[in-house]
């Protein structure tokens, strides 16, 4: 008996203006799966990515969200703007370019989204924020504004405040792509020990060390096509496309 | 010297115009902001000819002189059937007009804002007036600040033309204490003292108000 996969695309296509930019994507992600997306600028990985929770929304096919329809029901009919919000609750996102609040403090930043969309009561949201900042090694930030700290320190406290809504998948758009070099450690340390803690993660990244150490799965996008997925030491070592070997040889 | 005597002496009724041009600018301010906040919230929501709607009657209400909106309301809807008193038809035109000003502030403001935190929300699970209540209201609010300051001394001047419609405000004291006595120079220029005065005032529980700001480092950006 197999599981239900976290997250399921199927057929997924979308266009901008007449281009087709994702094109009849097939991809599963299972609990406790981290999937790696690579592939080059302008392939449709981000809006890959944005699909998963409809911040996109496909002109064809379906996504599940633990094998719930997201988006559009079954019948194709459009969700209810509040069902929708309830399950994108249930996915927690990260940006290249943080995206935190900036009226808000470390602490408040992350306990916004489970005190007033989760409504659980706001000490214990406290409670397990500070638990979580501690995690990313935050927790002596709780009180800072987001623009005194640095692009590593935003970037941990934005996965945080992700974590805080116990998402059933983590969605991470190239999170080490807007921090300066010697940053990208730090948040990388992160992840993995997430990864090792169970989570589901789906990481589009130019990381090609983390994506060979931490992923179960790499899968390629060219011209929004998913074109590779394979375990890494396979993607790595023995890619069957001619076009990942390519790529693979300009990315050392 | 004499004239300052009777102005002293006259001071119940310029006490008095005082009170009723506070009273109205503060209720109307008050209502007129959160109209603005009302509408910009409504042009988040709605569906692109709600949206036109409203964006028409932004600009209508913004290209319109005041003192004419004032006339229309207290002159014009009674033909309509409509009969306000004085103090009531000038408190709904400093609202409806000054919250088209308020609405086109915080719109300018979210056209400009960088669509990564809204974004961020919805990825949450926010949606609706817990959005913009939450996230979005309070960032346009710190970026408008120092507009809000302006708009809120125009507000007040605008409050002088209700002398014309009949409400009996500071404006309209001082009229009558110089058609009485004849002493134009001193009863004005005593009223504009107490504009100052409130002006003053405005500015500087606007500058308090931007330290909310200055703390999340708004001003460095
Ligand atoms: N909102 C949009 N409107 C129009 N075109 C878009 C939009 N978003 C993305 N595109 C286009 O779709 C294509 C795929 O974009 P996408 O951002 O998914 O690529 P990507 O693989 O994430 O690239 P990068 O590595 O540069 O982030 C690009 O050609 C892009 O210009
Ligand atoms: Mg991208």
């Amino acid at each position: 008996m197999s599981e239900v996969p976290v997250v399921s695309l199927e057929g997924v296509s979308k266009s901008f203006n007449g281009v087709e930019v994702l094109r009849d994507i097939h991809l599963e992600v299972a609990r406790g799966e981290v999937v790696s997306v690579l592939g080059a600028s302008g392939s449709g990985k981000s809006t890959m990515l944005r699909c998963i929770n409809w911040l996109e929304q496909p002109d064809r096919g379906t996504v599940k969200i633990n094998g719930e329809h997201i988006g559009v029901d079954a019948q194709g009919k459009q969700m209810s703007v509040r069902a929708l919000a309830s399950l994108r609750a249930r996915t927690g996102m990260v940006f290249q370019s943080f995206n935190l609040w900036p009226h808000l403090t470390v602490l408040q930043n992350v306990i916004e989204a489970p005190v007033h969309v989760k409504r659980i009561p706001r000490s214990r949201a406290v409670e397990e924020a500070l638990a979580l900042l501690d995690k990313v090694g935050m927790g002596h930030k709780r009180d800072a504004y987001p623009y005194t700290l640095s692009g590593g320190q935003k970037q941990r406290v934005a996965i945080a405040r992700a974590l805080a809504m116990a998402p059933e998948v983590l969605l991470f758009d190239e999170p080490t792509s807007a921090l300066d070099p010697e940053l990208v450690g730090e948040v990388l340390a992160v992840m993995r020990a997430l990864s090792l803690d169970g989570y589901t993660m789906v990481v589009v990244t130019h990381e090609m060390e983390f994506a060979r150490a931490v992923s179960d799965q790499v899968v390629f996008l060219d011209k929004g096509k998913l074109i590779e997925r394979a375990p890494p030491e396979r993607f790595f070592t023995a890619p069957e496309s001619e076009r990942v070997q390519r790529f693979l040889a300009t990315h050392r | 010297m004499e004239n300052w005597q009777i102005v002293w002496e006259a001071r119940d009724s310029l006490i008095s115009g005082l009170f009723t041009t506070i009273e109205i600018f503060l209720i109307g301010s008050v209502l007129a902001f959160l109209l603005g906040c009302l509408v910009v919230y409504l042009l988040e929501q709605a569906g692109p000819w709600l949206r036109r709607a409203l964006r028409v009657a932004i600009d209508l209400m913004r290209t319109l002189p005041f003192l004419i909106f004032a006339y229309l309301l207290y002159y014009g809807l009674p033909s309509l059937g409509v009969r306000l008193d004085a103090w009531t038809a000038g408190l709904i035109a400093l609202v409806i007009y000054h919250g088209a000003y308020f609405a086109e502030m915080l719109r300018g403001a979210r056209l400009v804002m960088p669509a990564g935190g809204v974004e961020a929300a919805r990825a949450c699970g926010f949606h609706g007036f817990t959005l913009f209540r939450r996230i979005l209201l309070p960032q346009l609010l710190i970026r408008v600040r120092p507009l809000i300051g302006n708009q809120l001394i125009y507000c007040l001047k605008d409050t002088a033309f209700l002398t014309i419609i009949t409400v009996n405000e500071l404006t309209a004291a001082a009229n009558s204490i110089q058609a009485i006595y004849f002493i134009p120079m001193e009863a004005f220029v005593a009223v504009i003292g107490l504009y100052w005065m409130v002006s003053i005032v405005i500015e500087l529980l606007v500058k308090w108000a931007g330290r909310f700001g200055r703390k999340r480092g708004f001003d460095h950006v």
